[in-house]
């Protein structure tokens, strides 16, 4: 890696300020996407500034309605926390399915839903559960987070601080994982709310997005048989050497079962 | 051997003793290549080309060297002018019209050309890795780039990357009688014909590769610190083929060394200069590479294209096989690149069968990639992928059972010593016996069942056979030079017994992950009546080793571990003498057993240490007697080994997303006598796994520029044990007819065999044929769906 100015600020305004000083800073979180990009030589930044020390940005709140998680969270502490297991099962579920112990014990929720991966499990949840994404300037709400490849909302140095996921009645996950990265080649969550189904696709675009052609067919109907009828059209779709577009199209309907079938149990 | 034996019983042949080396390795306490760090080292990084073809205009090194911390960087040209050579190709292939190979020069580093991605052409000195990658960044290079040739079977229509190497063509090498095989497929009463792709494998050994090398300017001693499976021959050939150094002023320390699946037997570029750097610049010279580079300039393994017809009489007896395969062996000939596809190919094109016609033809072609050698198996797995698929695939289209098939073809015991159509004679085995037992514990019989118990839950269930058989231990040396090795393939053996009874056992073979100094320590231990604890065995340095050509081809064992047999035989020979001596006796009359020299038919006898104290103390000892107790050998096979077996393997298809999954696995295998059946037991799971990687999950992809697509671990598939079943591992025996220890060797045969078995499975379940390596799952999807 590259030669940078280390930080590590104890507060969400003195990481903002120091971000904001820097020529070209980064904020490092986990550490599971930059660390690797870091010692590849492929990224260079003036300053990272490490969020480690900021107990502002941990923490989780369980209420009836929602479950309110800091963004320095790590994903071992969703997969095992009792009170998400409790209330948002089927977001302990995903956090268990990213990657392997080690990443799971060092990567956060925030570092995943701000570096919006297309194959990333998190950004599912926080469409599929229509999250909110508090930053250190204001709140986004799930459908106006993620806006392509490793592009989101978040302005410049803005930071992520909480995601408040409301509580469904229901919702599964079900993930195709790539054999090698163990990525998301497609991944799929439903949650049934009061008169509303939402579902969140990662993986198969360039970001996650909600699968509405599927929320329609599912409204009022859940059942398998729904689905079968939806047309998952494949343009735009992610096409490499792991999977074709029109492949993934496929995946995003046999997951969406898997995911309602899980939900149905 | 289905469950490994209790250790606590006996230590000897036979026993599940636990590794020796296990304690430090798992302990952190190993000495790998990168633990070792000398006064006053500096760093090594690489300049590698960015393209899979282009020249090399100009290389500009002066804001580099002027970087804080550099001490120098050398490029090819200086190199040249210090007057090293370029890296041998060990074994000269002779060609169909009876020419030899055309063997392109391959520069350590490149100086003019670059011909694959990853190629070094250059490398930086720092004091610190830091320094170095910074101030590499900083050299700037003028490539002009020049069209690529990536696709081995268009490489002979492509322009021609190497001067003077028409059609990219290194080789045609031929095998077997083509007219009779003509004649007995135009008269057979059916031909089975089969397309297949053998995938490029990446070997990834854990311990990427490493040097340190070190010159001693008061005495001319090099030093050269690497992660080597055969440190004396890669000292022969830095001496005398590359002239970095007079072989007796140069010494390779292979140390703890973590894999090497065949990746580490060849002589690499930056191993070499590394050595040459370290007396260049008067330092020690560190460079470990990183997984990256790994990708890209370790030696790959496989990418074979192939066409095999298959004629069978009207009894279903195989009367010909006719092979014509494009091997791809990438931008330039490695030490055993033109060996792995043809003597080590062609030659067990056999398989089992008494198949009388068989003819081979290899075409062995340059492209812009990085080079091809040996990888677990080496040549073997390719052949048998070959013979097994196109036996299932005849089996389908006869209407055979495949295993009643194989049967009707078998060689049977009373046929040994069998001569192949393809120069190869086997010792002795019994197939059917392997075969009958892998049916039994794989339960043929209930697979109807199990295949409608799949399809109610809606999967797809297959079963496949694969009766491999492999040649181990190269041999004999004689022929192998007749035919073009360069190199002999015994091995030594040495035995040191020291005063005080305890022995130290010196092998030419290196264990990198093998567990030799656990089994070479039972086979001494065993035969000197000692505890193992009390046995050393020293590999992997030619200081301390007088000589040896190391391990590969599973030869270890067999060629090894009978040099040290033989020693041990001699260390007997003389203590009886001494024995003898001391009893007042004969030595025809002293017996040596469990540890003791007797006076036969009396009770007067000596401990091993009493005999080896007095080989060192010689006081009451024969007049014309040397003192000392340490005998060697040099063991040179009369032949080949043939371990064989049968592998079965029953997958299931998730319908709906293509995943193969893996759920019963037996492996029978005949290795001859086995010293260590727990060691053979992971030998065989651990081949198994890169076996089943092969089949379903890995495949080393260029694009079209010749860019390494599958450079890293996120996008090349290594199998997890998550991807792997229970396996089932037994085994049968016939020992080998022609070494002391009647081993045969195991450490490739889960390799060999499992690819076919796999993919046998995958396309019974499918119920189609033309499907490759690897079976992804989208593959198979769009299988399911045609």
């Amino acid at each position: 890696m590259y030669s940078f100015k280390y930080h590590r600020p104890a507060s969400i305004d003195e990481a903002v300020a120091c971000h904001a000083a820097a020529d070209d800073g980064l904020y490092l979180a986990g550490g599971q996407t930059l660390i690797p990009t870091l010692k590849q030589r492929l990224a260079a930044p003036s300053d990272l500034i490490d969020l480690s020390g900021i107990p502002e940005l941990t923490g989780i709140d369980v209420t009836a309605e929602r479950v309110s998680i800091g963004a320095f969270t790590r994903h071992g502490e969703v997969a095992l926390h009792a009170g998400i297991i409790r209330a948002l099962p089927v977001l302990a579920y995903l956090a268990r399915q990213i990657g392997d112990t080690q990443v799971r014990n060092m990567g956060t929720l925030g570092g995943s839903v701000a570096n919006s991966d297309p194959a990333a499990d998190y950004p599912a949840a926080v469409v599929g559960l229509g999250a909110t994404v508090h930053t250190s300037t204001r709140s986004i709400p799930a459908d106006d987070y993620f806006h392509n490849l490793f592009e989101t909302a978040l302005a410049p140095g803005e930071l992520i601080t909480r995601i408040d996921f409301p509580v469904p009645l229901r919702a599964a996950y079900r993930k195709f994982p790539n054999p090698a990265s163990r990525y998301a080649v497609v991944g799929v969550l439903i949650a049934e709310f009061t008169g509303a189904v939402r579902v969140g696709i990662t993986g198969a675009g360039p970001c996650a997005f909600r699968g509405k052609a599927l929320e329609q067919a599912l409204a009022g109907r859940l059942e398998a048989a729904a689905i079968d009828g939806v047309d998952v059209p494949d343009a735009g779709f992610n096409s490499d050497m792991h999977a074709s577009a029109e492949y993934r199209a496929h995946l995003v309907k046999v997951m969406a079962k898997r995911a309602l079938a899980a939900l149905l149990e | 051997m289905t469950h490994a034996d209790s250790h606590s019983s006996h230590q000897g042949i036979g026993a599940s003793v636990l590794r020796k080396e296990d304690l430090r390795f798992i302990t952190g306490a190993g000495r790998y290549t990168d633990d070792i760090s000398l006064h006053g080292h500096c760093h090594a990084v690489f300049l590698r080309s960015p393209y899979a073809r282009a020249r090399i205009a100009g290389i500009d090194s002066a804001d580099a060297r002027a970087m804080p911390g550099v001490l120098a960087v050398l490029t090819g040209h200086d190199m040249l002018a210090d007057g090293l050579g370029d890296l041998p190709c060990g074994w000269l292939v002779k060609q169909k019209d009876g020419s030899d190979m055309v063997s392109a020069p391959h520069p350590p580093l490149a100086h003019s050309l670059v011909n694959y991605v990853g190629e070094p052409y250059a490398l930086v000195l720092a004091s610190s890795l830091y320094q170095a990658r910074q101030a590499a960044e900083a050299v700037d290079t003028d490539f002009i780039e020049l069209d690529p040739v990536v696709d081995p079977a268009r490489a002979r229509i492509s322009e021609d990357i190497h001067e003077g190497v028409v059609g990219n063509l290194a080789f045609d090498w031929v095998l077997g009688d083509l007219e009779a095989t003509e004649a007995a497929l135009a008269g057979a009463a059916h031909v089975t014909r089969i397309d297949l792709i053998n995938n490029r494998l990446i070997p990834n050994a854990m311990e990427p590769r490493a040097a340190v090398g070190v010159y001693d300017r008061g005495t001319g001693e090099h030093t050269l610190y690497t992660t080597s499976q055969n440190p004396h021959l890669e000292r022969l050939v830095l001496s005398a083929f590359v002239g970095v150094a007079p072989e007796h002023k140069l010494r390779i320390v292979a140390p703890d060394v973590g894999g090497g699946f065949g990746s580490k037997i060849f002589i690499y570029p930056e191993e070499t200069a590394v050595i040459w750097a370290a007396r260049r610049i008067g330092r020690p010279v560190k460079w470990t590479a990183d997984r990256s580079e790994s990708f890209l300039a370790d030696a790959h393994g496989r990418d074979h294209v192939t066409h095999a017809e298959l004629g069978i009489d009207s009894e279903g007896r195989f009367v010909a096989l006719k092979v014509d395969t494009t091997a791809n062996l990438g931008a330039y000939l490695s030490l055993f690149g033109s060996a792995v596809p043809t003597y080590l190919y062609g030659t067990l094109l056999a398989g089992q069968y008494k198949t009388p016609n068989i003819h081979v033809e290899v075409h062995g072609v340059y492209t812009n990639t990085a080079p091809v050698d040996a990888y677990r198996g080496a040549g073997r797995p390719e052949a048998t992928y070959v013979v097994e698929r196109i036996v299932e695939t005849a089996a389908r289209e006869l209407g055979i059972d495949p295993a009643e098939l194989r049967r009707r073809n078998m060689i049977q015991p009373a046929d040994f010593p069998y001569q192949t159509p393809v120069a190869l004679k086997y010792d002795i085995g019994d197939y059917e016996a392997s075969l009958e037992k892998a049916l039994a514990l794989i339960d043929y019989d209930g697979c109807p069942a199990r295949r409608a118990a799949a399809a109610a839950r809606g999967r797809r269930r297959g079963i496949g056979f694969s009766c491999y058989i492999e040649a181990c231990g190269l041999a004999p040396s004689k022929l192998a030079i007749s035919l073009g090795a360069g190199v002999g393939l015994y091995e030594s053996g040495e035995i040191r017994v020291n005063p005080t009874g305890s022995v130290t056992v010196f092998t030419g073979t290196h264990s990198h992950g093998q567990g030799h100094e656990t089994t070479f320590a039972q086979i001494v231990a065993s035969r000197f009546g000692i505890d193992i604890d009390a046995v050393e065995v020293v590999h992997g340095d030619t200081g301390r080793v007088e000589f040896g050509l190391g391990t590969y081809g599973s030869r270890s064992l067999s060629v090894g571990g009978s040099a040290l047999h033989v020693a041990a035989e001699k260390v007997i020979a003389k203590g009886k003498l001494i024995a003898a001596h001391m009893l007042d006796s004969d030595a025809p009359n002293i017996d040596f057993e469990n540890g003791q020299f007797r006076v036969r038919a009396s009770n007067q006898a000596l401990s091993f240490a009493e005999v080896a104290f007095a080989a060192y103390v010689p006081a009451n000892y024969p007049e014309d007697l040397e003192p000392g107790l340490s005998e060697k050998a040099f063991y040179d096979p009369k032949n080949f080994t043939y371990p064989a077996g049968t592998h079965i393997a029953e997958v299931e298809i998730d319908q709906e997303t293509g995943v193969v999954s893996v759920v019963n696995f037996v492996a029978v295998d005949d290795f001859g006598e086995i010293i260590n059946p727990m060691i053979v037991q992971g030998q065989v799971h651990g081949g198994v796994a890169q076996g089943i990687g092969q089949a379903l999950l890995e495949q080393g992809i260029y694009d079209e520029y010749g860019q390494l697509q599958t450079g890293s671990m996120m996008d090349y598939c290594l199998p997890r044990a998550d991807d792997l079943p229970d396996f089932i591992v037994d085994a049968t025996l016939t020992a080998c007819t022609h070494n002391p220890l009647g081993a045969k060797g195991c450490g490739e045969a889960g390799a060999i065999g499992s690819p076919a078995a796999i993919m046998n499975a995958v396309t019974d379940a499918l119920g189609v044929n033309d499907i490759s390596m690897p079976a992804t799952s989208e593959k198979v999807w769009r299988a399911l769906n045609r």
